[in-house]
């Protein structure tokens, strides 16, 4: 967690966030359906993990849909920061991480990955990312945790687990390939006052 | 399980994260090593969108930067212009030729007219040293200096660690060498501060007449040395930068003539063939046949247009990494 966190529940142990993928990598294979009506082959599908930890759960389900099917889907990484609204009102701005696709977007069909659903600013500024790269033919939403209280009309297709949070709480899903630990945190973060910058 | 913990973030918005600590960039001098590798890593990022089919962003939408050269330059105010309109910067060129200006009164007047203009960045070069410095004590804006006499010219430097930082693992250990002007040079300065904080050696060489006086000392750590003789600067040496010599230096007896510096300072191929992986850079304009040999500007180990390249996005680093900081400023 944060050094500020408290922590007041935990949502999902491995076990759950295990299941939980592994039912979302199912979703997402009964997506790939050639015969439906606008249906598409699994190659014109494609995962694209936001910067960080959507990343992480884009390549654990490629993994589980390549166990299932054999499938083999294309995954992008994908970091909005550049795209993001609060610019000016942020203490301290974000760090702008890597974005690599690989691939074309155009016509493809592509799963935005990401951990926690919340104002929904940052899947609109993925979106416009996504957009300035191509023009995909659909693009579904998929997060681990949907926590409410959205700013805009921003909604997930695949979603996990929805918990209901007040403002205050913070939803900290945390993945054994960058953290210490694996699960679902449901926090109370006490921020910091940003530090002064210091002249020259 | 203890209440608190690590320090990942689930965010990348998270507080705690690296922040440049200064609110202005006049100068690499007063840049921590973690600031400069913070831009250069940034860099990257906003070079990969300089591939991209629409190679713009809308991060710095509704700032207003202001283009403000007292001293006739094309690429890098080009460079800047071009940084600034892919951040979907406003921009405003203010150039003002070197007769008009009587230094002091014009640019505290300059200063108050942007003020009034509600400007939120200002790209500055000048003659004078010192220059945007003193424009940070008359103007709220951001102040970033694009090159002030023969003081820092930071945005170059950084742009020229970007390229080696692509070309070489690590600056810990590094020899570079920087030929020519270095008594006029804002770029070797700015290099020389820049790369000791890196951790990397720097050998300044040049004419006894175009090296200033312990100009070694400049930097603690013992990192910097002089010689007099190429052949000694690029013994071991993995980069060589070499200044472009301004003409009128030779016309104020400097060095005899441009020939006789392209004998002794000038890099050409024989040294690229005796020094199998050095790589040249070049800040550019190049004098063909002076600093380098024409050979050697066209040779696949020089690598002055990723420079330029990389002068774009290093520009969009500091833009983004400065722009729009709270300082009384409102939400937006």
């Amino acid at each position: 967690m944060e050094p500020q966190d408290r922590i007041k529940a935990q949502l999902m142990d491995a076990r759950d966030l295990d299941r939980t993928l592994n039912r979302m990598a199912q979703q997402i294979v009964e997506l790939i359906d050639p015969a439906a009506p606008g249906g598409a082959s699994a190659d014109q599908f494609a995962l694209i993990g936001m910067q960080t930890r959507g990343v992480h759960l884009a390549r654990r389900l490629q993994a589980r849909i390549r166990a299932i099917e054999g499938i083999d889907l294309d995954l992008g990484v994908l970091d909005a920061t550049m795209y993001r609204d609060d610019f000016r009102v942020r203490m301290k701005h974000p760090v702008v991480r890597a974005t690599h696709i690989p691939f074309d977007v155009s016509r493809r069909h592509l799963v935005l990955v990401d951990d926690v659903l919340y104002t929904g600013r940052t899947a609109r500024s993925a979106l416009d990312a996504l957009m300035d790269l191509g023009r995909p033919a659909t693009v579904h939403f998929l997060v681990i945790v949907d926590r409410g209280l959205r700013e805009l009309p921003i909604t997930a297709d695949f979603v996990g687990r929805r918990v209901p949070t007040i403002p205050g709480e913070e939803v900290r899903v945390r993945l054994r390939e960058i953290d210490d630990r694996e699960g679902v945190w449901l926090v109370e973060t006490a921020r910091p006052q940003a530090p002064g910058r210091v002249p020259l | 399980m203890a209440d608190t913990l690590d320090t990942a973030h689930t965010d990348p918005t998270e507080p705690g994260l690296p922040a440049l600590q200064h609110r202005h960039l006049l100068g690499l001098a007063t840049y921590s090593a973690a600031e400069i590798r913070l831009i250069l890593e940034t860099a990257r990022q906003f070079r990969d969108v300089l591939g991209r089919r629409i190679k713009r962003v809308p991060t710095l939408r509704g700032i207003t930067v202001v283009n403000l050269f007292f001293e006739p330059s094309t690429r890098t105010r080009i460079s800047f212009e071009l940084a600034e309109k892919r951040l979907s910067a406003d921009t405003v060129n203010f150039s003002v030729s070197t007769s008009s200006v009587s230094k002091g009164e014009t640019l505290k007047d300059t200063a108050r007219n942007i003020e009034a203009m509600k400007i939120d960045m200002v790209v500055v070069r000048h003659k004078s040293p010192g220059a945007p410095h003193f424009l940070t004590q008359c103007v709220d804006a951001v102040i970033i200096n694009a090159g002030d006499g023969a003081h820092e010219h930071p945005t170059q430097a950084l742009l020229d660690l970007l390229t080696i930082a692509d070309l070489k693992p690590s600056f810990e250990g590094l020899n570079v060498s920087i030929i020519g002007d270095i008594t006029h040079s804002r770029v070797a300065r700015s290099n020389l501060y820049a790369l000791t904080a890196l951790g990397a050696h720097v050998t300044l060489c040049g004419p006894r007449t175009l090296i200033p006086y312990g100009i070694e000392e400049m930097v603690e750590g013992g990192r910097v040395r002089v010689t007099h003789r190429l052949e000694e600067a690029l013994e071991g040496c993995d980069v060589a930068m070499a200044l472009r010599i301004q003409l009128e230096r030779q016309e104020a007896g400097l060095f005899p003539s441009l020939r006789e510096y392209h004998e002794r300072f000038g890099i050409r191929l024989e040294h690229l063939e005796q020094h199998p992986d050095l790589i040249i850079m070049h800040p550019g304009p190049v004098n063909r046949g002076v600093e380098l040999a024409s050979e050697v500007v066209d040779h696949e180990r020089a690598v002055i247009l990723d420079q330029v390249t990389n002068g774009v996005a290093v520009r969009m680093a500091v833009l983004y990494l400065l722009a729009g900081l709270p300082d009384g400023e409102g939400a937006g």
